[in-house]
């Protein structure tokens, strides 16, 4: 527990102070701005929009490595790390370099709100892959077996056996990649153009008040955002932990 | 068999990385240390600058070493955003010299006490190099881009670094503004061009170094931004040109001696060395205006008949309250009007 609060919560409340620093008033008017609403918005519906898209194919991806055998498996398998590893600001120059205006395959959303979800896909994808991983390693083939056995067709037995099993992780896995989307900054910050009101998400809005000598503003924005966070795991962890009931 | 198998993923794993390293070189910031003849004991300075003159310093330290003053100094050197560096500096960044792209980012050290009140009293204002906004286009100039009402054309992408995450940015805007008042435009008409042109900005990039970056990638066709980086750009082999608009804004360029410095006596003979002969023309050939006159190679750079100051606008203070304020000041209301017509639009 120490070792939490000297870690995380410690840092986390002094985050919630500092918004504090100038009153009430001035941290709803810092979270209120238009411009401000305008940036939680875009994040929260590009992260919305990513986490739902790498939630489904984050468990196709699962689900290849653990079911299938190609050759290169292996490789593929620590590739998906790779988004961890990689700074965030060479992961937004590398997608810049192919789906900018140089676009060797002739995507160019640079500039655009796809550019926003286009980032947040690659930095989020390892976390569903990798939550639905090991329980798909564990899943007991005996029981889809039987399903099939009993007369059940492919999409009944993933409906009903599989997709039980395996949605806690997916729910715990989206949780995170959730929680990742909406503070990610480095890779965001090349390839979207950073315009305010349209491709500006709210963590760049947040730096942009710490280069104006504006912390309590930044401050109040990144609660906001803490909020959101905390519900949404909450709910996630609720969610999962239903869904494990269910299983039982 | 199975081993084998297991130690080749990750290091094709590693390959890719780095291959992806690659293509990201030469951006971010870097730090160095050099204790090049440090074996004398001849002390050791700590420099923390922006990122533009890392090219200057790499032949100003060895220069001034060959001093008497500096002989057997060893540095370490920091370069990266100016505001960045100077929010370290006073965040506890130890530090015996500071350059900054510009005078606020000195302002906020001289506040918290970490550099003396009179830093700007000497000669030369406390600035060390100047330069100028210019234009930077596509080599051949193909729009034909020459006065600032060029840039408010309809067809014309004008890039430029956000005013709010990036100091250096604010010259640009307020190089645009004055030259408005010195065609005898009134502040309202000189606003009014400051919303035209941000219709044509399509990427508002964290700092120039990026912007530049943009503008390398294909995007754009004219990026705003200082002098001495167009000439720099172009001796790392960038395939651009700069325009100097008859008139524009000269930027300058401070330094100042920490006061908290190890040694005050050896961080300011390493600030008066910068003054030099020897040293401005080092500063000259990377691109920079020199501050001392008589500078040899100074009558390389052309001279805009309306060449005007920050003064002109009542210094830095003032500025960064009417025109960047981020919830009141002007160029934040001409990003909200024109947000609220892209979101409807």
């Amino acid at each position: 527990m120490s070792y939490l609060s000297i870690v995380a919560l410690i840092p986390l409340a002094a985050v919630v102070v500092k918004s504090l620093d100038n009153g009430a008033d001035s941290f709803w008017n810092a979270i209120s701005s238009p411009q401000a609403v305008a940036a939680l918005k875009l994040t929260l519906i590009a992260s919305v929009v990513v986490v739902v898209i790498n939630a489904i194919a984050g468990t196709l991806v699962a689900w290849v490595l653990v079911r299938d055998d190609f050759p290169g498996k292996g490789i593929v398998n620590s590739l998906i790390d790779l988004p961890f590893a990689l700074p965030t600001i060479v992961a937004g120059l590398t997608l810049l370099a192919f789906y900018g205006p140089d676009s060797p395959v002739g995507v160019n959303v640079a500039y655009t709100r796809v550019s926003v979800a286009m980032a947040l896909l690659f930095v989020t994808l390892p976390f569903v892959v990798r939550a639905v991983q090991p329980v798909l390693l564990e899943l007991d083939r005996e029981m889809e077996q039987a399903a099939e056995s009993l007369g059940a067709s492919r999409i009944t037995v993933f409906r009903r056996i599989i997709l039980p099993n395996l949605a806690p992780a997916i729910i715990a896995g989206a949780g995170l990649a959730f929680a990742r989307a909406i503070g990610e900054f480095g890779s965001l910050v090349l390839i979207t153009g950073n315009l305010p009101f349209k491709t500006e998400a709210a963590s760049y809005f947040i730096f942009s008040r710490v280069e104006s000598d504006d912390p309590a503003g930044a401050a109040a924005v990144s609660v906001v955002l803490l909020v959101v966070a905390l519900v949404v795991l909450l709910a996630f962890g609720w969610l999962s932990k239903k869904a494990l009931r269910h299983e039982e | 068999m199975r081993t084998r198998k297991r130690l080749l993923a990750p290091l094709l794993a590693a390959v890719a990385v780095l291959a992806m390293l690659v293509v990201a070189s030469g951006c971010g910031g870097s730090s160095t240390d050099s204790a090049s003849a440090g074996e004398e004991g001849g002390g050791k300075l700590t420099l923390v600058a922006y990122s533009t003159p890392e090219e200057a310093y790499k032949e100003l330290i060895p220069a001034f070493n060959k001093t008497p003053e500096g002989n057997g100094v060893g540095f370490s050197q920091s370069y990266a955003a100016s505001g960045e560096q100077s929010r370290a500096v006073e965040g506890g960044l130890p530090a015996d010299v500071v350059e900054f792209s510009l005078e606020p980012d000195i302002t906020r050290l001289v506040d918290a006490g970490l550099v003396e009140k009179d830093w700007n009293q000497n000669e030369y204002k406390g600035m060390v190099t100047d330069s100028v906004v210019v234009f930077m286009v596509r080599k051949g100039n193909p729009k034909n881009i020459k006065t600032w009402d060029d840039l408010v054309t309809g067809d014309v992408e004008v890039l430029e670094p956000n005013p709010f995450t990036s100091g250096g940015a604010k010259w640009n805007i307020m190089a645009a503004y004055g030259a408005q008042l010195e065609q005898g435009k009134s502040p309202e008409e000189a606003t009014q061009y400051l919303a035209e042109l941000f219709k044509n900005v399509p990427v508002l990039d964290k700092s120039a170094r990026e912007s530049l970056q943009t503008f390398s990638s294909g995007k754009g066709d004219v990026l705003l931004g200082y002098e001495n980086e167009a000439i720099l750009a172009q001796q790392k082999g960038e395939e651009l040109d700069y325009i100097v608009p008859d008139q524009t804004l000269l930027i300058e360029n401070p330094i100042a001696v920490v006061n908290e410095a190890k040694d005050p006596n050896l961080a300011q003979s390493f600030v008066d060395f910068l003054y030099t002969p020897e040293a401005q023309e080092i500063f000259v050939s990377k691109g920079y205006r020199p501050v001392v006159e008589g500078t040899a190679g100074a009558d390389k750079f052309p001279k805009p008949p309306g060449l005007f100051d920050i003064t002109k606008f009542g210094g830095w203070d003032r500025v960064n309250s009417e025109f960047f304020d981020p919830e009141k000041g002007t160029v934040a209301e001409i990003f909200q009007s024109q947000g609220k017509s892209t979101e409807s639009g």
